[in-house]
């Protein structure tokens, strides 16, 4: 018998019911100031620029993309970490900081809690496992005595043995291990939504599979909703039951991952598949189908924002911003999806895409 | 694992977390560092004998005989000899040794509190506050520590307590500079947002995630400062701008026995031997300190 994370006394009660996405960010914006020298003008990074999603409850969200497309960000502007500049956040049908009906920032944060990257770096060197997973209890005004008793369960639910590691030090634990004190921490205010940035990146395959496990099972028990984010697609394929697609801060393409990942519609996640090494002869390729680093996201250019690596750019490329359009369940913000769009090669992109679908 | 299991778990963790805690662990690896000990102890001795200086001195520091005058060391009964007025310099270097420890440790204590303090608030704080309270600091670092603390002292005038207030002026930027920079650095990390992205206070987190690791770097700078501070106080006093002529006091005798030098040389060395002796104690305590307190080193 195994004894559930989930408590009355912690956590956010379920409010809106099954059929209401636990998470809905609209128009989320978030543009760095940076200034060259000291008389040089104020330009803005757009690290991330209208980003609109949803995640339903007991889903997994996956977030992929290259180094710098505002991945990391984003997980960062949901929990408030760094202000956002614009854009609604919504959880379990409440808006953050949307008065009376709306859900403050401390609860916020009970009901939302991330596991970080580094694993060497997310735990206080000079604190105890179990201080470190006592550590979000105590800031939510649990006693001491209920807090430790937690702690342990959640250590031992991680699958640390509270006796053998409760009293170690960080950097007394192996990379795998000290992951999973991060998501003990993570758990320990018994959260609805978990956001996994880059959670699993830094470990052995073989430990990554474990942690994967863990995660599974812990979501499977207790009912967790996930927002995982790594540049693995592998593994995003393996975790995630819809995915998001991101460039320079903006959405690329979301939708199932099953669709995404055997029919990509945006060039850019078509890029970004073939990128991925393959086994088989048949599919292995000479050329790298994405050169170059993405453009520099300082005040970026009016247009798509693929556009400079795209092949099939063309002048409406440059000239309009294009709109997510919705294909099947897919959502692709490219305008060759648009019939309407003005691209010459729309319409026989689109047909293709959709034959591809019928056929599967 | 069953519910009987992780029952029986919490008693034990409760043992567990009594294991011992970071400082003992430093401790211990202080006590293996001999360079550390032999330093500790060096200072300890010097510590204790001016504490003890009433029952331990063998002459009254600030009375003696014009006829022993200038005798040199190894003169019975005065075992390192007597300076130009014939007081024993014996008994005045451990009388003095309160004064100069005095001198040298509490500038430092204060400087530590007072610039932790405000460096970690700096470190912590957003553009405007951390801008302002930097830029004061700046200011103080345009000149170099001596000339300030003389000016300032210049400025009070005479006295134990005015050395205390000038030395504190010129070492509260500096350990205000390392608690800002360490703070910062320490702000970044992960553990920090950690703690941000839960329900706890600021309070909290400076006291909880931060202080913890910006201590160690302040406490090991504050300890070498102490070696800078002692030989800056003992130079203050030297130039008469530190205690009244009588008081015994290391920089105050090495000004007196300045004229012995040409007639007795190595009596005039003394004070200066021990203002050396204690500074790089402190100093090399500093050193093992540091690496005693750096948490990586453990188990090495």
């Amino acid at each position: 018998m195994t004894q559930h994370i989930r408590t009355e006394s912690l956590g956010l009660p379920d409010v809106g019911g099954p059929a209401q996405p636990l998470l809905i960010v609209r128009d989320l914006k978030k543009h760095f100031p940076v200034r060259s020298g000291l008389m040089g003008k104020a330009e803005k990074v757009h690290a991330v620029d209208g980003v609109s999603f949803r995640i339903g409850k007991g889903e997994t969200l996956g977030i992929v993309g290259e180094s710098g497309c505002g991945k990391s960000t984003t997980t960062r502007l949901l929990l408030d970490l760094t202000r956002r500049d614009a854009g609604e956040i919504i959880f379990d049908g409440r808006g953050l900081g949307g008065g009376r009906d709306g859900i403050s920032l401390k609860e916020l944060r009970r009901g939302m809690q991330m596991v970080f990257q580094d694993s060497s770096t997310s735990l206080n060197p000079r604190a105890r496992i179990l201080d470190i997973v006592m550590f979000p209890l105590r800031a939510a005004g649990v006693d001491r005595t209920k807090a430790r008793d937690r702690a342990s369960m959640l250590l031992d639910r991680v699958g640390l043995h509270p006796q053998a590691f409760g009293h170690r030090f960080a950097h007394e634990l192996s990379g795998g291990q000290r992951q999973r004190v991060n998501i003990a921490r993570a758990l320990a205010t018994a959260p609805r939504l978990v956001i996994l940035d880059e959670a699993v990146s830094a470990l052995d395959k073989s430990v990554e599979a474990d942690v994967l496990n863990l995660l599974a099972d812990l979501k499977a028990e207790e009912g967790l909703t996930y927002l995982f984010i790594s540049h693995d697609l592998g593994v995003v394929r393996e975790v995630s039951d819809r995915v998001m697609v991101m460039y320079l801060g903006q959405i690329a393409e979301i939708g199932p991952a099953e669709t995404i990942y055997d029919r990509p519609g945006h060039p850019y996640t078509r890029a970004l598949l073939a990128a991925v090494p393959s086994l088989d002869p048949a599919k292995q390729i000479a050329e790298p189908p994405l050169k170059g680093d993405p453009p520099n996201p300082i005040n970026p250019e009016p247009g798509c924002r693929f556009r400079a690596r795209c092949p099939y750019a063309e002048g409406v490329c440059k000239a309009i911003d294009p709109a997510p359009v919705p294909v099947g369940e897919v959502e692709i913000s490219c305008h060759m999806c648009n019939r309407a769009s003005g691209h010459s090669q729309a319409a026989d992109w689109l047909d293709a895409l959709t034959k591809e679908t019928a056929d599967a | 694992m069953t519910m009987t299991q992780l029952q029986s778990a919490s008693p034990s963790v409760s043992a567990a977390a009594k294991a011992p805690g970071y400082w003992r662990s430093v401790g211990q690896r202080l006590m293996r560092d001999r360079v550390g000990i032999a330093s500790a102890l060096v200072l300890l001795a010097i510590v204790v004998s001016a504490l003890a200086a009433p029952l331990i001195a063998p002459h009254d520091p600030n009375s003696g005989s014009v006829m022993t005058r200038l005798s040199p060391i190894g003169t019975p009964g005065h075992l390192l000899g007597t300076d130009a007025t014939g007081r024993d310099i014996l008994s005045r270097l451990i009388w003095g040794g309160r004064l100069s420890l005095l001198s040298g440790i509490t500038p430092v204590v204060l400087a530590t509190l007072i610039g932790g303090t405000l460096g970690i608030i700096a470190g912590m704080s957003g553009r405007l506050v951390n801008g302002i309270i930097m830029r004061i600091t700046d200011i103080f670092f345009a000149f170099p520590s001596i000339l300030l603390a003389v000016a300032i002292s210049g400025v009070l005038g005479n006295g134990l307590g005015n050395t205390l207030v000038s030395l504190t002026v010129v070492f509260v930027p500096q350990v205000l500079r390392v608690a800002e920079s360490a703070t910062v650095q320490i702000a970044r990390q992960d553990y920090v947002d950690a703690a941000r992205a839960t329900t706890a206070s600021r309070l909290l987190i400076m006291t909880s995630q931060v202080l913890p690791n910006v201590l160690s770097p302040i406490l090991v700078f504050a300890t070498s400062l102490i070696a800078v501070s002692l030989v800056v106080a003992a130079g203050l006093n030297f130039i008469g701008l530190g205690v009244a002529p009588p008081a015994a006091e290391w920089g105050s005798m090495l000004n007196e026995l300045r004229d012995a030098i040409y007639i007795n040389p190595t009596l005039s060395i003394l004070p200066g031997v021990m203002i050396v002796a204690t500074s790089v104690c402190f100093n090399l305590l500093s050193d093992s300190l540091g690496s005693a307190m750096n948490i990586r080193e453990t188990d090495k």
